[in-house]
């Protein structure tokens, strides 16, 4: 097979050419690196690409494979890993000057469960840095760019996941997701990408931003690519506090069930002017594919919609503030060099090392828990955040699930939307409510502008309900065939 | 609303140093976001319990001790170390 | 409400001024591992040896509960008389500094496990505690050469309760009392090894002063890290003069944090510049809340130890004094050493009495502690056994004891290899006053004659004739009956 044939393969067709020995693990990983080598100049999505302990990992699934004794469905699927997640050995910088340099001494869980179940990892992907950001702009590296549109961003902060997904340099990558990350990127760069429930998966070994919102999710060509990514991953982690104990079902499985009967909700504040037109017309076609596959529809309310990036940014920014000050320059990463005093050398490393997003969201977290603020903002943005999850409650009280866009906007051209810092805040309108809920959301790939930029559907569900997110991002995919279109590389 | 006094006494409490340029930016960014943010106020939250960790559940570990890292892995990445102590400058009076 | 039995400093021409104390303090606890991870607590590894990527506090770790803490806590909270909350909270306290990895450190502020209890000393006085909460220790600074600090960080995450007591305490002794009372409490609940010079406990106070008979509270100022009970009394005794001093002087104390000075005997201020730390604490996203149920109450109820106070009365009770009563209690072991030992020699007054004094002077002249000595509970019972025959004098017990104490040895044998036994038989005894009396003619005319004082006189001359292995009592006996 032609190894540019190779790449276009989803995740579950190269598994199963994999366990029938059509391919070899060395051959598709040969493959990766070689359109990786020859694409990734354009599009930046990879800030270091190892290639000798990929094709290690992928002769020891070789080794496996040709006896029969596949490790998983996962077993000699070349992969990549947003630089956020904590890799043994392998420098992980989350996308930041202040850690260059630091080769961890640990593998996180997810990580090393992706490698119990054999996958062959080839890199780790450029982001926003701290996965700050909504367009992967925010970054002393090169900035990622969009395979559709080289002049356009990828979205944030997973954006080299997305791109590099989207590009068909690897076959699925973990992203993670705070405000968004993993679903507006999916959304723009036409790929599907999920945020599972918080606690579905374990955070330990995932470079903290907003403690309480972070979450860790598959990114691919479909949802069932996800489904088998997911499931690889999830589970309990005793390294992990807030880790939840409860089973996980066959997501794979799931995605064959299709939606009829499927109660849908579809939420009239996220149909809103300053839409694009576009947009809003491929999403509206999208859910009309759903109804016409048997899923009914019902308009619902989530009235306090309006209010979720103002306490997103309260929130996230205060929980920031705090896990950012590990960063001083004293045990690991940058120095600022010729510090007179120890005052000195915190105040010049963090001011050199963080990137002026990162400093804008520490100086803000810092402020609202600051005396006499903690109150009249963090507090309150809590109990704010009490009231946007009774929305959700009070909706799926009626509703399996709820449909509507990923973003308000297809991908914007690189320094469009980069010098108003709340502009870019606001994009993030459409996902940022179901981090503060705790709930997960797939964003599918829908159809595309006229333009030929992608647009993305998404789906919410209840607290680890993904199996139905799953049902109908899968369905949906299958109707409309858009994963198919291969950007114009 | 922040004015730069405001965000320098911030910037101090964050161990951010600030250029003269950031810090008149910032003091214009965290007015324009603080103001923004204020519309939460439009709101009442009276009894309303503030969203903690996520989970309920309590996690335990048991008083078993576990292998540490070698020492001289823990400073492996340290900027500067004497042995396996990590080695920072002094505080200045 | 501060309670009324105040020491009160009388000066000059002007009002009396009262003391007002608070002490915190925060004591390691006796775990194996750290309070969020696996590391081992054991003292003394070289720098860094005790750490993982959890307390390091690397990019990407996550704090996990060690249960042992919980029940430390729970232990100490149902000693001290607190109410054990069900829930409570982990809090982030915020600020930079080398030892503090994360750059916060895990506490809890709002809610924590235990409030309102109170703890009674020895005067009968009482004062409450505000609270006890649970908290994970910092790493040390070493002070490197040129400039330059080393930072080891096998001391971070360790586990500490922080005991907060009310401003119920009135006097230096007092707050030196406290601690020694609270000290004991917490060695005897196995939780706390008690060495304030190893800084296992450490003892911060809060020290204001008012007019007396007013209702409000001082300005305070906080001495931090009063390593020893004399630098306690020391320190707290300065500093109110000093504040009295201040205030008589029509200035203002200022809130702040200030160091004794052992060497000049003074309080001095800690910090100007950094001084109103902003800790920005907020609720723990990494951790639940923290459930205790009422069954897990009961039970480490149920299985809690003597306390000292109860022990104190039941030693009473068997009819030891009070003094030494308290010396027993002051150290958990030495009063098991007593209770085992008490099992084998009925006369417990008699025997707290030699615990209390000659024990605890072989002690020191051997060098050792308790954990260290090497007399068994049947060896001492057996000595007081021998004095009490006769068999030992007074100061001859001492060496037996002293050597029991570094070898281990039964004092029969100790005795017998030092020719220490005393002849308390009345025939050599008998035999010797005869050849005393035969050659004393003149004494023993002048005794008989009226001069009854010559008694000493003859029992020395008998004792040297016995080369000092007589026994005293014997000698007077048989003296008198042969003086007639």
């Amino acid at each position: 097979m032609a190894a540019a044939d190779i790449c276009d393969l989803t995740l579950a067709e190269l598994s199963a050419k994999l366990a029938r020995r059509e391919l070899s693990a060395t051959e598709a990983t040969r493959a990766s690196l070689a359109r990786t080598a020859a694409i990734d100049p354009k599009i930046h999505a990879f800030l270091r690409v190892d290639e000798k302990g990929a094709l290690a990992a992928a002769a020891a699934a070789d080794a496996r494979l040709t006896k029969g004794r596949p490790l998983s469905p996962l077993d000699g699927v070349p992969l990549a890993l947003k630089d956020l997640f904590v890799t043994e050995g392998v420098e992980t910088t989350a996308g930041s000057r202040i850690l260059a340099g630091f080769i961890p001494p640990y593998d996180g869980t997810a990580v090393a469960r992706l490698k119990q179940a054999g996958a062959v990892l080839t890199g780790k992907l450029a982001m926003d840095e701290f996965a700050m950001g909504s367009s992967n702009e925010n970054t002393p590296f090169e900035k990622v760019r969009n395979p559709w549109d080289l002049s356009r961003v990828p979205g944030g902060s997973s954006g080299g996941s997305a791109a590099a997904v989207a590009a068909r340099e690897v076959f699925g990558t973990l992203g993670t997701d705070t405000g968004g990350s993993i679903r507006q990127p999916a959304s723009l760069s036409g790929i599907a990408g999920l945020k599972p429930t918080y606690g579905r998966v374990s955070r330990y070994g995932v470079v903290a931003f907003a403690s309480s919102l972070d979450q860790v999710g598959p990114m691919a060509r479909t949802a069932e690519d996800c489904a088998l990514l997911l499931f690889a991953i999830a589970g309990h982690d005793p390294l992990d506090s807030t880790s939840a104990d409860l089973p996980v079902p066959d997501y794979r499985k799931a995605c064959e069930r299709g939606v009829k009967g499927l109660k849908l909700g579809v939420p009239k504040e996220y149909f809103v002017a300053g839409m694009d037109r576009e947009v809003e017309r491929s999403v509206r076609d999208g859910i009309e594919a759903l109804r016409s596959l048997g899923a009914t529809l019902h308009e619902i309310s989530l009235p306090h919609t309006g209010h979720a990036v103002a306490t997103y940014y309260i929130v996230a920014t205060a929980e920031a503030s705090s896990n950012l000050a590990r960063y001083d320059g004293v045990k690991y990463g940058f120095r600022a060099p010729g510090a007179q005093g120890l005052r000195d050398l915190y105040l010049r490393t963090r001011a050199e090392g963080f990137g002026p997003e990162v400093k804008r969201r520490i100086m803000l977290g810092t402020y609202v828990l600051s005396a006499g603020y903690y109150d009249a903002y963090y507090l309150k943005a809590q109990r704010v955040r009490t009231l946007i999850r009774r929305d959700f409650d009070a909706a799926f009280a009626n509703v399996d699930a709820i449909v509507c866009p990923t973003s308000p906007v297809p991908a914007f051209g690189l320094g469009e939307k980069s010098d108003d810092p709340l502009q870019m805040y606001l994009a993030d309108i459409f996902t940022i409510s179901c981090n503060l809920a705790g709930l997960p959301g797939l964003s599918v790939p829908c159809g595309f502008t006229a333009g030929g930029l992608p647009i993305g559907l998404q789906l919410l569900g209840r607290p680890f309900d993904e199996e139905t997110l799953f049902a109908a991002g899968s369905a949906l995919e299958r109707s409309l065939k858009v994963h198919a279109k291969r950007p114009p590389l | 609303m922040i004015d730069r006094a405001e965000v320098r006494r911030i910037a101090a409490l964050a161990h951010l140093a600030l250029s003269e340029e950031e810090e008149a930016r910032l003091a214009g960014e965290l007015s324009q976001i603080l103001s923004y943010v204020e519309k939460l106020k439009e709101l009442d939250t009276e009894g309303v319990e503030p969203t903690s960790a996520v989970s309920a559940r309590a996690v335990f570990r048991e008083d078993v001790v576990q292998p540490s890292l070698p020492a001289e892995r823990a400073v492996a990445n340290a900027p500067a170390s004497v042995g396996t102590a990590f080695s920072v400058p002094k505080i200045l009076e | 409400m501060p309670s009324t039995a105040q020491r009160q400093i009388p000066r000059e021409g002007t009002e009396t001024w009262e003391p007002v104390l608070g002490l915190e303090v925060h004591a390691q606890l006796l775990t194996h591992t750290k309070i969020f991870c696996g590391c081992s607590t054991a003292f003394g590894a070289l720098p860094n040896h005790h750490t993982c990527p959890v307390c390091l506090g690397l990019p990407g770790v996550l704090p996990v509960l060690n249960r042992q803490v919980v029940e430390f806590a729970i232990r100490a909270g149902l000693a001290l008389g607190c109410e054990v909350r069900d829930t409570s909270v982990w809090s982030r306290k915020n600020y930079f500094y080398p030892d503090l990895p994360k750059g916060y450190q895990i506490s809890q502020y709002d809610l924590p496990i235990c409030e309102h209890g109170r703890l009674t000393l020895p005067s009968g006085k009482t004062v409450r505690i505000r609270r006890i909460h649970m908290e994970e220790d910092a790493g040390k600074n070493i002070h490197g050469s040129d400039g330059v600090s080393l930072v080891d960080l096998n001391r971070a995450g360790v586990p500490l309760l922080e005991i907060v007591s009310e401003p119920d305490i009135g006097s230096a002794q007092e707050a030196s009392d406290y601690l020694k009372t609270l000290r004991a409490v917490l060695m005897y609940l196995g939780i706390n090894d008690g060495n304030l010079e190893e800084g296992s406990l450490r003892c911060d106070a809060n020290v204001s002063v008012r007019r007396a008979g007013a209702t409000e509270l001082g300005t305070r100022a906080e001495l931090k890290n009063m390593n020893s009970f004399r630098f306690l009394r020391q320190a707290i005794e300065y500093e109110i003069k000093r504040q009295v001093g201040v205030l008589e002087g029509g200035g203002r104390v200022l809130q702040e944090t200030r160091t004794f000075d052992v060497a000049k005997g003074e309080t001095k201020s800690m910090r100007s510049k950094e001084e109103a730390n902003d800790y920005r604490y907020f609720p723990e996203p990494d951790l639940p809340p923290l459930h205790v149920s009422k069954p897990w109450v009961d039970r480490v109820r149920r299985e809690l130890p003597e306390l000292p106070a109860a022990r104190l009365a039941r030693y009473r009770s068997l009819g030891v004094g009070t003094a030494e009563a308290q010396v027993l209690v002051d150290e958990r072991a030495l009063a098991d050493l007593f209770d085992r030992t008490s099992a084998q020699y009925p006369d417990a007054g008699k025997l707290a009495k030699r615990f209390a004094n000659e024990l605890q002077a072989a002690l020191r002249d051997a060098g050792l502690t308790l954990a260290e000595q090497k007399a068994t509970p049947e060896a001492i019972a057996k000595l007081l056994a021998l004095v009490d025959e006769g068999a030992l004098s007074g100061a001859a017990s001492k060496e037996v004891l002293l050597e029991m104490v570094k070898s281990g040895q039964a004092p029969d044998a100790i005795a017998d290899a030092k020719g220490l036994r005393q002849l308390s038989d009345l025939g050599p005894t008998e035999a010797a006053v005869d050849a005393v009396l035969a050659r004393t003619a003149d004494e023993v005319a002048r005794y008989k004659a009226g001069k009854t004082q010559l008694l000493g006189f003859f029992v020395g001359q008998v004792m040297k004739e016995m080369k000092g292995k007589g026994n005293p009592a014997v000698i007077g006996e048989a003296l008198k009956k042969k003086l007639g």
